[in-house]
């Protein structure tokens, strides 16, 4: 059951262990004091509590956001998916998902030039290449079936790679967790990727592809809001997604 | 010369001897860890893993056991409980699982033991341990889980809640009715199933259980003295679980980025943990979900263990002060502040040897004893029990007791050796 635990934490893509902000001072509230109060329970070494931070003074607004998050996904999203899935075959199903990581794998290809990493960039541009061609339009993924890896870069790495900092942590609609810096990073990865949509699909298709490419994806996320068992998911989230996110900028 | 024939013959003769007891004795056992903390810790290595069906037809489903309950908005969404199923088409048996400590209906043992009954011909109702989060909020009458006779009860509620549902929603037809649980959930099903002969609503055919602890509080307090090993104490606990995260990152980062089943084999392997983090991990893991179950349990009685009484929280309260406060709580310190008085309190219930004493298997001897359709699966080196307390299950089950030389606490539940005497136990 460890096991499970910690695959599911590093499954999620999320790793955990939260932000802090210090709490209500009991005190101060006129509140009668708990069996185990803070003050009893947590050393005064500050270092303790701060390993564990992250930033995050937008946590209204982002706890708001996930809660959305949670009733989208729930009443829109997963039907959508569950749909999705029952009325198309399961190698269908595999092929449109690697044809749109066909299209994301261009997307990595330029961020590891602008990375300047030419191992990414050759991985990348490889499978493009073959995935395109032997690959039927990215239907079947030959490259995988080849061995080469498949690096995924988005901007919001390349602008880690030059030393931006995630800034604060900000839950995304519908997207999920994510930082400032990688919010941002969003935009040049999006344009990019609906240029291709719409230069394959054309300006209307291309709005049918995104919804397919949305819902494809989510399919494959096996993460539910509120189905972790923790009565803590916000803040396990919080700190899993930015220590995940630490670690791919630095891979 | 002599010497040397003399000699000889005595290693032939001892070797036969060594034959034949061997031969004597049960087939060699296959499962390839031998080190309790590392079974524990890491499980079995995919290339031992039984052979299983990929997908089965596998959907979570709720079910709402009082719906008059007032949910606390904090956790808003856990109002009704959660649970899965994987039904067959045709006339079959049906198994009830339950999950162990903090763990959920989905979760990846429970999820691997429904891919075996399921091909195995069973009708699949997969439930959380009454120690997760979403079964306190919806479906514990006290909520205040790890009671046995409550916990019991609680199970067989939802059990006979979902029971209606499938008759009268899915219109499957059910020859017989079984029940199997691993850790937590092992313990849960002997007192299931003993509830079972009063209530009679599914008369199981075979109950299994799976690593059950013997007494629930030896076993808590051996998980609490596990975590003592984090280096540097119990105080170091936030920093140790983040290092341990970041280790993992680091095996992450080398890796193609995948997190497959071997992940944690070769994280463990590249980590190079000793005993003392092995059992430090196994301690602060299951800290970390009795963090959220004691938390839970405290929201929903008002109690005062770590949120002040008066304290209302919302779904938009941040609740990271009271992670740190739980997190650095054990099983004990629940069970002594908070378990203990709370039935003390409600439900007169007599003195703490005496209360700690009835939370056992121990405690239905006389009734495992007696009850041929109860059998035992556990393992000789199991982390979660004190010395000696594995003869309990010799003793008490007899044959009915199947004892593995090693496997840790239910590492080897997905060695096919292990998943062929599961499905063996509810079919031969």
């Amino acid at each position: 059951m460890i096991i499970n635990f910690l695959r599911g934490a590093l499954l999620i893509s999320v790793f955990s262990m939260a932000a802090c902000s210090t709490g209500p001072t009991l005190e101060a509230e006129g509140y009668s004091e708990p069996v185990f109060t803070a003050e009893r329970i947590l050393s005064e070494d500050a270092e303790t509590r701060a390993a564990s931070d992250v930033y995050d003074p937008w946590q209204g607004m982002n706890r708001r956001i996930y809660n959305f998050n949670y009733h989208f996904d729930r009443y829109i999203f997963l039907p959508a998916t569950r749909g999705y899935q029952n009325v198309t075959p399961d190698i269908a199903e595999e092929g449109v998902s690697n044809f749109f990581d066909n299209l994301r794998d261009v997307n990595t290809f330029l961020n590891s030039v602008l990375q300047l990493s030419p191992k990414k960039s050759a991985q990348s541009l490889g499978r493009v290449a073959v995935n395109s061609t032997v690959g039927l339009l990215g239907l079947i993924d030959v490259a995988t079936m080849f061995g080469i890896n498949r690096p995924e870069e988005d901007f919001g790495q390349t602008l880690g790679r030059y030393g931006v900092g995630p800034g604060p942590f900000l839950m995304v609609p519908v997207v999920g967790p994510s930082s400032l810096r990688d919010g941002i990073g969003l935009i040049p990865d999006t344009l990019v990727n609906s240029y291709l949509k719409e230069e394959i699909f054309g300006e209307d298709g291309a709005t049918i592809a995104s919804l397919v490419d949305a819902v494809s994806t989510r399919s494959r996320v096996k993460f539910r809001y509120y189905e972790t068992g923790s009565a803590f998911e916000y803040e396990t989230v919080r700190w899993l997604w930015t220590t995940k996110r630490e670690l791919d900028v630095a891979k | 010369m002599l010497k040397h024939s003399l000699l000889r013959s005595c290693v032939v003769g001892l070797g036969l001897l060594l034959a034949t007891s061997s031969w004597g004795a049960t087939e060699e056992y296959g499962y390839p860890i031998k080190d309790k903390y590392v079974a524990t810790v890491v499980g079995t290595p995919s290339e031992y893993f039984a052979d299983l069906p990929k997908k089965i037809p596998f959907k979570t489903r709720r079910v709402s056991i009082f719906p008059d309950r007032e949910i606390p908005d904090a956790f808003f969404y856990d109002s009704e409980l959660l649970y899965s199923v994987a039904l067959q088409r045709k006339a079959a048996p049906l198994i009830f699982l339950i999950a162990g400590t903090g763990s959920s209906h989905n979760g990846g043992t429970n999820y691997q033991m429904a891919r075996a009954f399921y091909q195995a011909g069973f009708h699949v109702v997969s439930l959380s341990s009454p120690t997760f989060t979403n079964f306190v909020i919806s479906a514990s009458r006290t909520g205040v889980p790890g009671h046995a006779e409550h916990d019991a009860e609680d199970l067989y509620r939802a059990m006979e809640k979902i029971h209606t549902l499938l008759l009268e929603k899915d219109d499957i037809e059910i020859t017989g009715f079984n029940l199997t649980g691993y850790s937590l959930g092992g313990f849960n099903s002997a007192y299931v199933a003993k509830l079972d002969e009063q209530r009679r609503s599914f008369n199981f055919d075979r109950v299994l259980l799976i690593n059950p602890p013997v007494s629930l509080y030896n076993s808590i307090s051996l998980l609490d003295r596990m975590a003592e090993n984090i280096p540097g104490g119990v105080d170091n606990f936030n920093l140790f679980f983040e290092d341990l995260m970041r280790g993992f990152g680091e095996v992450y980062k080398r890796s193609s980025g995948d997190v497959g089943d071997n992940f944690l084999y070769d994280a463990y392997r590249a980590m190079d943990l000793q005993n003392e983090e092995l059992a430090a991990l196994i301690g602060v893991a299951f800290r970390l979900s009795s963090a959220s179950m004691v938390f839970a349990s405290d929201v929903m009685t008002n109690y005062g263990y770590v949120k002040p009484k008066e304290m209302r929280l919302t779904r938009h309260t941040d609740l990271q002060h009271f992670n740190l406060v739980v997190s650095r709580l054990g099983f004990t310190d629940y069970y002594h502040e908070y378990f203990y008085p709370f039935y003390r309190d409600t439900e007169n219930a007599g003195n703490r040897d005496d209360f700690v004493r009835s939370e056992s298997l121990t405690h239905i001897q006389d009734y495992l004893l007696s009850t041929p359709k109860i059998t035992v699966m556990h393992n000789e080196n199991d982390v979660i029990l004190e010395p000696g307390e594995i003869d309990f299950f010799r003793e008490v089950f007899g044959d009915r007791a199947k004892i593995y030389p090693y496997g840790g606490h239910c590492g080897n539940m997905s060695y096919r050796d292990n998943v062929a005497h599961m499905i063996d136990t509810f079919t031969r």
